[in-house]
C-alpha cells in the first residue's frame, strides 16, 4: 500500500490547517455561505437534508487495517456509530457537525486520509478495480497509476473550478470493474505489442443525465507522458466545456458536441505544446510509487484446496470470492447488503471488526468497491472458512456478490437533497422479496441498480435491471430500465415504459425477472436473456 | 401556511421558524404571511441559519405538515432508520410522513 | 478618484501601466494598446502573435467559480508572456494561491482582500506537486533530487 513521506503529510496537513481556518471564517462570517460552499466542498463536505455531511476519500478504494478502524472511530465520535460507502469507493458520515469538521479532517491526517476534492467542480477521487493487486486476469496493478494522478490532481491549480465535477477510473485487465468507461476520463493500462505498458484514454462517458460511454481517443500513452496528456484532457475542457448550462456542463457533452475526432485533435495540439513545458514527473517517480504497490509475501507453499463439507459456506466461497493470482489464495468479498438492509451502510463495530480481520486474514489491506461491498483482497483458502465465520456471526456473511440482493442504492431521498424519492427501501423490499420467495437463490448474475434522482449516483443506467426514482407531483415515482451493464460490455439500460408507485416497482421487478426465468436458455444470465429477446416480452409483461 | 426552515449553522439541525427563533420541530413552525423574506435576510445575515427558505405546509390535528415530501422526511429523519428520528417511539411516525 | 495602488496587489517591481485595457477584439485591430483584458470565452492563444508588445493583461473573474481564467494565465506565461497579468473582478481570498501558481502577479478584486488572509493564503502551502511556469519545484522533483 502507498505510504505518505513527510511531503504528502505535510501536504494533508496545511488543507486541515486551511478548512479550520475557512470553517472558522465562515462561522465568524467573513464567508458568505455561497462563497463557502464550493470551498466546503472541495473538502467533502455538504449541507444534506438533514445535517452536513462529510465524503472521505479513500483513493482507488484501498484502505489499510489502521485506516479502516480509525473510520470506524470517526463515525463512533463524531456520527450517530455508522457510514455508508459509495459507489465512488468513499464513505460518508451523515451527521456531521460544522464545528466538527476541522477535529474530523484532523483524525483522518493521522492515518494517511483526507476529503480533498470528493466534491466540487474539480478532479475527484480516483477510482480503481478492487480487485487491483490480486486479480489473477490483470496486467499490472492500476493503483499506482491512479496514485500519481490522485498527486496530480490534488490542488490543481488550474482545475479546481472546472465547468463541472471530473472523474477518473483506471484500471488494467480486460474484465471491467470499476465502470471504466463511464467516467470522464477512463484509462486502462495496457500492453503493447513490444511489451511495453501505456495508457489508453477513453474520454467523456459518465451517467446523469444524460448517460453516455466514453469513446477511446488514445489506444496508447506512453507512461512517462501520462501527466501531460492528462493536463491537455483537462484543459481542452476547462477551456471549452460549456458553462452555461450545468446539466450540458459535463466533459461529456463536450465530447459529444465537438465529436470524438474534433476533440481528440485538440487535446493532441493541445498535449505537443505541453510537452514542451516539462510539466512530467521524473519516471522515477512512478518507480518509487509502485515499491509500495509490490505484492505481500504469499506463502508459497499455500494449500489450493477449499474444504467445502459446510454447505452454507460452499455457497459463499462460490459467490462471494474471486480468483486470486497466488496460488493458494482468493480475494474475499464482504456484502454489506444484508436481506432487508440498507446498502453500503457499515456500523463502527462492523468497521472496526473488518479492519482486525483485514489485520488477520488479508495482510492489513481491504478494499471498497463502487457497488458498497468491502473486499479482503489476499486471503489464504486455508482460513477462508474461519474468516467466513466470523463474518457470519457479525451479520456480514450474506452470500449474494452480484445477486439481486446485491444491490447498489444511493441515499436517496432519506438522506440526500438532490434526490426525487427514497432509494433505500425499494433496495431493502427488492431483497426481501427475492429471499422470502426463493427466486434470489435461483436468478445467478443480476446488476440491479437504483438511483434516487437523474444524477445516477446508484448507476442506474448501468443495472442490468435498473430503477430511477422521480418526483410525480409530490409522490415518489419510479421507471424501470432494462439491459444495462458497467462491466466490459457497456450498455445504457432502456427505460420499460411509464413509472410505477412504490409497491408497483418491486412487483414490477419481480415480473421482468420471471420473464427472464421463462425464457433463459444454457445459463443465460438476465442480462444475456434481455439482450437475445429484447425489451418486448418484458413490456407485454409489464404492461399487457 | 407559508412556512421557514433551514439548517443551523454550526451544527447542520434541521430548524423550523418558530416565530421568534428556530426550532428542531416542525409542529412549532409558524406562518410567516408575507415576512417570509425579511426574516431569512435577518436571521442568514445573523448566521443563526443556513440555507434558508420558504415553503408551503399546513396545519393539520397532529401538528404542522409540509407540502413536500421532501420536508416532511426533514422534519422527522431517515425514514430507513426510525431510531435516529426525531420520533423514535412512534411506529406511525414514519408513514405519516410520506 | 480611486488610487489605483490601493485596490491592486501586486507582485511585480516595476510601474504598472496606467493605459486603460482595451477588448481582445480592439487588441488585434489596433497596434498601439499596452494592456488588454480577457473575458471568460476569449483565446488567449489570440494574443499570441503580438505578445511582445503587451505589458497588461488583465484576466476577467465576472464570478470565482468560472475557472477559465486560470488556463488562460497559464496558456499566456507558457508561451513567454512576462508582462503583468491582473486577476480582476470576482477575485477572493482563497483562489489567489492557486492564481499564483498560474502566472497571476497581481490582483484587483471587487472587493478589497484582507491584507493578513492574503498572506495566510499565500504561505499555506509548503510545497506542490505539479509543475507550473511559477518556478517551484515539485514534490515529485524534490523527492528524486
Amino acid at each position: 500500500m502507498y505510504k505518505y513521506d513527510q511531503w504528502d503529510q505535510a501536504m494533508v496537513d496545511a488543507r486541515v490547517a486551511e478548512f479550520r481556518d475557512q470553517c472558522q471564517r465562515r462561522i465568524e462570517g467573513k464567508l458568505t455561505e455561497d462563497q463557502f460552499k464550493p470551498l466546503r466542498l472541495m473538502n467533502g463536505l455538504y449541507l444534506q437534508l438533514h445535517a452536513y455531511m462529510l465524503r472521505v476519500a479513500i483513493p482507488y478504494g484501498t484502505l489499510s487495517g489502521a485506516q479502516m478502524r480509525a473510520l470506524g472511530d470517526i463515525a463512533d465520535k463524531f456520527d450517530r456509530k455508522y457510514g455508508h460507502f459509495t459507489t465512488r469507493q468513499n464513505i460518508q458520515y451523515n451527521w456531521i457537525k460544522l464545528e466538527d469538521a476541522g477535529d474530523i479532517l484532523a483524525a483522518l491526517a493521522k492515518v494517511e486520509m483526507h476529503a480533498i476534492q470528493t466534491s466540487g467542480n474539480c478532479i475527484r477521487n480516483i477510482s480503481s478495480d478492487h480487485f487491483a493487486g490480486a486479480a489473477a486476469d490483470e496486467v499490472v496493478d492500476p493503483r499506482p497509476y491512479a496514485e500519481l494522478l490522485r498527486q496530480w490532481s490534488s490542488f490543481h491549480p488550474e482545475f479546481s473550478y472546472l465547468p463541472r465535477k471530473f472523474k477518473f477510473a483506471v484500471i488494467a485487465s480486460e474484465t471491467d470493474r470499476a465502470a471504466m468507461r463511464l467516467h470522464d476520463i477512463g484509462i486502462n493500462i495496457v500492453r503493447n505489442d513490444a511489451g511495453e505498458l501505456g495508457a489508453a484514454f477513453y474520454v467523456g462517458g459518465g451517467m446523469g443525465r444524460t448517460p453516455m460511454i466514453a469513446p477511446l481517443i488514445n489506444g496508447f500513452v506512453p507512461l512517462d507522458r501520462l501527466i501531460t496528456y492528462a493536463e491537455a484532457c483537462l484543459r481542452v475542457y476547462n477551456r471549452y466545456g460549456r458553462r452555461d448550462n450545468k446539466y450540458k456542463a459535463r466533459i461529456k457533452i463536450l465530447v459529444h458536441e465537438l465529436g470524438a475526432e474534433e476533440y481528440t485533435r485538440q487535446v493532441e495540439e493541445e498535449f505537443a505544446l505541453l510537452l514542451a513545458q516539462n510539466i512530467e514527473p521524473p519516471f522515477a517517480e512512478l518507480e518509487r510509487i509502485r515499491t509500495y504497490f509490490e505484492d505481500p509475501a504469499f506463502a508459497a507453499d499455500a494449500p489450493d484446496e477449499l474444504d467445502r463439507s459446510d454447505p452454507d459456506f460452499a455457497v459463499w466461497s462460490d459467490r462471494n470470492t474471486h480468483p486470486h493470482k497466488a496460488p493458494g489464495y482468493v480475494s474475499a468479498v464482504i456484502s454489506l447488503k444484508p436481506v432487508g438492509g440498507i446498502p453500503g451502510d457499515a456500523t463502527a463495530d462492523q468497521m472496526r471488526l473488518m479492519a482486525d480481520l483485514a489485520g488477520e486474514y488479508s495482510f492489513d489491506e481491504c478494499r471498497v468497491t463502487h457497488t458498497q461491498n468491502i473486499v479482503l483482497p489476499h486471503v489464504r483458502k486455508a482460513d477462508l472458512f474461519a474468516l467466513w465465520q466470523k463474518l457470519e456471526a457479525a451479520g456480514l456473511g450474506t452470500p449474494n456478490l452480484d445477486q439481486v440482493g446485491d444491490i447498489i442504492a444511493c441515499p436517496g431521498l432519506d438522506y440526500c437533497s438532490l434526490a426525487n424519492a427514497r432509494s433505500i427501501p425499494i433496495a431493502q423490499q427488492i431483497s426481501q422479496r427475492f429471499a422470502a420467495n426463493g427466486k434470489g437463490e435461483i436468478l445467478g448474475e443480476l446488476k440491479l441498480k437504483i438511483s434516487g434522482c437523474i444524477n445516477a449516483c446508484g448507476h442506474h443506467h448501468a443495472g442490468h435491471i435498473g430503477i430511477l426514482g422521480v418526483d410525480k407531483k409530490g409522490v415518489e415515482n419510479y421507471q424501470l430500465s432494462l439491459g444495462g451493464s458497467e462491466a466490459e460490455d457497456t450498455s445504457l439500460g432502456k427505460i420499460t415504459g411509464r413509472g410505477f408507485d412504490e409497491a408497483g416497482i418491486v412487483d414490477a421487478v419481480e415480473t421482468s425477472v420471471d420473464v427472464y426465468l421463462a425464457q433463459r436458455q444454457n445459463g443465460e444470465r438476465f442480462l444475456d436473456t434481455y439482450r437475445r429477446i429484447g425489451m418486448e416480452p418484458f413490456k407485454e409483461a409489464l404492461y399487457g | 401556511m407559508k412556512i421557514l426552515t433551514g439548517n443551523d449553522l454550526k451544527t447542520g439541525a434541521v430548524t423550523w421558524w418558530d416565530g421568534s427563533g428556530w426550532s428542531l420541530y416542525v409542529d412549532d413552525a409558524v406562518d410567516v404571511g408575507d415576512g417570509g423574506d425579511a426574516i431569512i435576510a435577518r436571521e442568514e445575515s445573523a448566521r443563526r441559519i443556513n440555507a434558508p427558505y420558504e415553503i408551503e405546509a399546513e396545519k393539520t390535528q397532529s401538528g404542522v405538515r409540509p407540502a413536500h415530501i421532501k420536508d416532511r422526511i426533514r422534519g422527522l429523519g431517515p425514514t430507513v432508520r426510525p431510531d435516529l428520528t426525531l420520533k423514535p417511539g412512534d411506529p406511525n411516525a414514519v408513514r405519516e410522513v410520506i | 478618484m480611486v488610487d489605483l495602488a490601493q485596490t491592486i496587489l501586486r507582485f511585480r517591481d516595476d510601474t504598472p501601466v496606467s493605459d486603460p485595457a482595451v477588448t481582445v477584439e480592439a487588441f488585434t485591430g489596433q497596434s498601439n494598446a499596452l494592456a488588454v483584458r480577457i473575458e471568460p470565452g476569449e483565446d488567449a492563444r489570440s494574443l499570441l502573435p503580438n505578445l511582445e508588445r503587451i505589458r497588461l493583461v488583465e484576466v476577467n473573474f465576472p464570478a470565482f467559480g468560472d475557472g477559465r481564467g486560470y488556463s488562460a494565465a497559464r496558456v499566456l506565461r507558457e508561451a513567454g508572456y512576462t508582462g503583468e497579468l491582473r486577476a480582476v473582478g470576482d477575485v477572493l481570498v482563497d483562489q489567489i494561491g492557486h492564481m499564483r501558481r498560474c502566472g497571476f502577479d497581481a490582483f484587483q478584486p471587487d472587493q478589497p482582500l484582507d491584507a493578513g488572509d492574503v498572506e495566510i493564503a499565500l504561505s499555506r502551502w509548503p510545497e506542490v506537486y505539479q509543475a507550473t511556469t511559477d518556478g517551484r519545484v515539485p514534490i515529485w522533483n524534490l523527492r528524486h533530487g
